[in-house]
């Protein structure tokens, strides 16, 4: 058992013919992952690394029975792609795209709310999702862990992968990396209920980075309904107010949203929060040694 | 990017948001001429990208051209909260009756947009929005049906602006919203928004901040650059599409990933704390997940370019290309440096985790690069990097 991914699902590529598509849909069925066909209008019809090629997620979802769908197309379209997978009822949209403009994410949040939140959306701007042995949708590489017992909620990329790798001999039940964008489709909140309530989950690992306030609200959500051990990690306590680092999401501006009020946030709950990547395995490697 | 107030009003010009006639001045003497030029008594106002300049002393009336240049004088050069002052805003003063406070903005913990809307406008409605937050209304707004007429006057009366002010107001708002959604802004604020003498809503000051992941489709945005302000390695590593930030220590720091690049800088700043003169990074700089010979060499020559820097700390993690495809690229970009005549003199400390991680520290060991060291973790690798910058290398 993992969360919203498993071994059962088939997972369609909106963009699968472009050049991050291709490759990461290669990438996916190499770790065994069942992608079943992509989605191109321009391309409808034909086929592509051996996988039929659809004109609309709705196509695909009659012709394959896909219940996820993992986005790599241009961040100019990436609005109309969620709105078609969110219009197609896909119960999983994973954006990878990075660079989507917020008016975009917002408009496509907005939709999807009305539309009666049919469709979870993992991102824009993350590495997706992987359920080590079971699947993988999105960019995550599938061998540098194992299937095991922790769960892993993200807004950094590599610092899920560095965390899955130092872990790799306990091995995770399924990792999520949600993105560091200021609107994201999956929050921490989202996946820590869904770890909570998973049976094949034991103990959670929870990485934050400056900018936003989702760190303490997940603290808040942790106190009252999470009794799974967690252990967090958060980036950025160094970096110097009102400059972005990369992802639109980390920027510090004021006293709300540094890494040290998230730390103390969570601290305040019981959570143990580690100094550095490498600490925060070794938190972790204690928990799951005790039990 | 955060804009300038006398671009923000140039833009709300543009929606046909009623502002005061100003123009901008660089000099003294040009602050003469553009008093000269406009109506009445003028306002100096600096031009900085920072709150709380007028309590400052950054915004000053004048009566005359003669007024104005004193203030200007006063005004240009001056520093406000780090930011120096190197242009004013000359304009036309209001008769104000009424300061009220507009703005719309991303709300990100509720992934929607907000309208902020007071009565009670002006230098002190951060503290209004603490004494008195039922005085400052925030009123939701979708992104899908956005607002028009009869959606703006209901925040502006929610705001409780008086009745002779809600036309003016309801109008000014409904355009300011266009301006927020039609140039891709994540805030556009009015503060304040007045009641003019005559009747008249405007808008006396505007900040605008706008979102860089737009630019594809905002091109004209780019004008609005403040190239004298840019750090100048800042501006090297754009043009080489480097995700490039400097910073003030003196340990450079190459990585993959924002987030493995945020958690390097924590990591090094605290091993620095054990070391005399406490080294700490010189720059953040991610290379992204590809990490091709190509980009490092780009990177490494950015941060060997910057005179503070010490000791460099490459800190890669292999997952979509394998830690020998990183090493080749170090060894490769250690070939293309040196060919340009730019070998590395500092010392590196390099560390690979991940995917091929024994045999791409094989491959750097094989290559025996002068003054390169491994070492197998994060946290040893920053240690080793700090105690390096801390003897001077």
């Amino acid at each position: 058992m993992a969360i919203w991914l498993t071994e059962n699902s088939k997972i369609i590529v909106q963009g699968m013919t472009g050049g991050e598509g291709t490759k990461h849909t290669r990438r996916m069925l190499a770790s065994g992952a069942r992608v079943v066909g992509g989605v191109n209008a321009r391309k409808a019809g034909t086929t592509h690394e051996g996988l039929p090629v659809f004109g609309t997620v709705k196509e695909a979802v009659e012709a394959t029975g896909a219940d996820v769908s993992v986005a790599f197309v241009p961040p100019a379209f990436t609005k109309s792609a969620v709105m078609e997978a969110v219009d197609a009822e896909i119960p999983l949209c994973v954006v990878i795209t990075e660079g989507v403009p917020v008016h975009d994410s917002t408009a496509f949040w907005a939709y999807a709310i009305e539309k009666g939140n049919k469709t979870r959306i993992i991102g824009p701007n993350c590495p997706g999702i992987a359920s080590p042995g079971a699947s993988n949708a999105g960019i995550i590489p599938a061998d540098i862990t194992t299937a095991g017992r922790i769960g892993l909620v993200s807004k950094s990329g590599t610092l899920t992968y560095q965390l899955m790798y130092e872990l790799r001999d306990f091995g995770f039940s399924t990792a999520v990396g949600i993105g560091g964008d200021p609107v994201i489709g999956t929050t921490h909140i989202d996946a820590l209920q869904a770890f909570q309530e998973d049976p094949a989950t034991d103990a959670i690992v929870m990485i934050g980075e400056i900018g936003g306030d989702a760190e303490e609200r997940a603290a808040a959500y942790i106190e009252q309904h999470v009794t799974k051990p967690v252990v967090a990690y958060v980036a950025g306590f160094t970096a110097p107010e009102g400059k972005t680092m990369g992802h639109a999401g980390a920027i510090v501006s004021g006293s709300a949203g540094t890494a040290q009020a998230k730390k103390e946030a969570l601290e305040k709950v019981g959570v143990r929060v580690g100094r550095t990547p490498s600490e925060t395995a070794r938190l972790m490697r204690e928990i799951m040694q005790a039990r | 990017m955060d804009l300038f107030e006398h671009q923000a009003k140039e833009l709300f010009a543009d929606y046909g948001i009623p502002v005061p006639r100003g123009i901008v001045a660089h000099t003294v003497e040009e602050v003469r001429a553009a008093a000269e030029q406009l109506t009445g008594r003028v306002v100096v106002k600096a031009q900085v990208k920072t709150g709380g300049r007028g309590k400052a002393g950054g915004v000053k009336v004048a009566d005359d051209a003669a007024d104005a240049v004193g203030k200007g004088e006063a005004i240009l050069g001056m520093d406000i909260k780090g930011h120096t002052v190197h242009k004013v805003l000359v304009e036309e003063a209001s008769a104000i009756a009424e300061e009220y406070y507009f703005s719309f903005l991303l709300d990100r913990a509720n992934r929607t947009f907000l309208a902020i809307c007071s009565a009670a406008g002006g230098m002190d409605i951060e503290e209004v929005a603490h004494s008195a937050p039922d005085k400052v209304a925030k009123v939701p707004v979708s992104a899908l049906t956005g607002v028009d007429r009869a959606k703006a006057r209901e925040i502006a009366v929610a705001g409780g602006l008086p009745e002779q002010s809600l036309d003016g107001a309801a109008e000014l708002i409904e355009k300011l919203w266009c301006c927020f959604v039609d140039e891709d802004a994540t805030l556009v604020e009015v503060n304040p928004m007045i009641l003019s003498a005559d009747g008249q809503v405007k808008a006396l000051d505007g900040k605008v901040t706008l979102d860089d992941n737009a630019a594809f489709r905002q091109t004209d945005h780019e004008a609005f650059a403040d190239k004298a302000a840019e750090d100048p390695l800042e501006a090297k590593a754009k043009e080489k599409d480097l995700n490039y930030v400097k910073l003030d220590g003196d340990v450079g720091i190459i990585g993959n990933g924002a987030g493995l690049v945020m958690s390097t800088l924590d990591v090094v700043a605290y091993a620095g704390e054990g070391f005399p003169g406490k080294p700490s990074p010189a720059n953040f700089l991610d290379i992204g997940g590809g990490a091709s010979a190509e980009v490092m060499a780009s990177g490494l020559e950015i941060i060997l370019s910057d005179p503070s820097v010490k000791s460099i700390f490459v800190n890669v993690f292999g997952g979509i290309t394998s830690c020998d495809a990183v090493a080749n690229g170090i060894v490769s970009a250690f070939k293309l440096l040196e060919s340009r005549g730019e070998a590395v003199t500092h010392p590196l400390v390099v560390r690979l985790d991940g995917n091929n991680a024994q045999l791409g520290r094989q491959i750097l060991a094989d290559a025996a690069l002068p003054r390169v060291e491994l070492v197998d973790t994060m946290d040893d690798a920053a240690k080793r990097v700090a105690e390096l910058a801390a003897v001077g290398a």
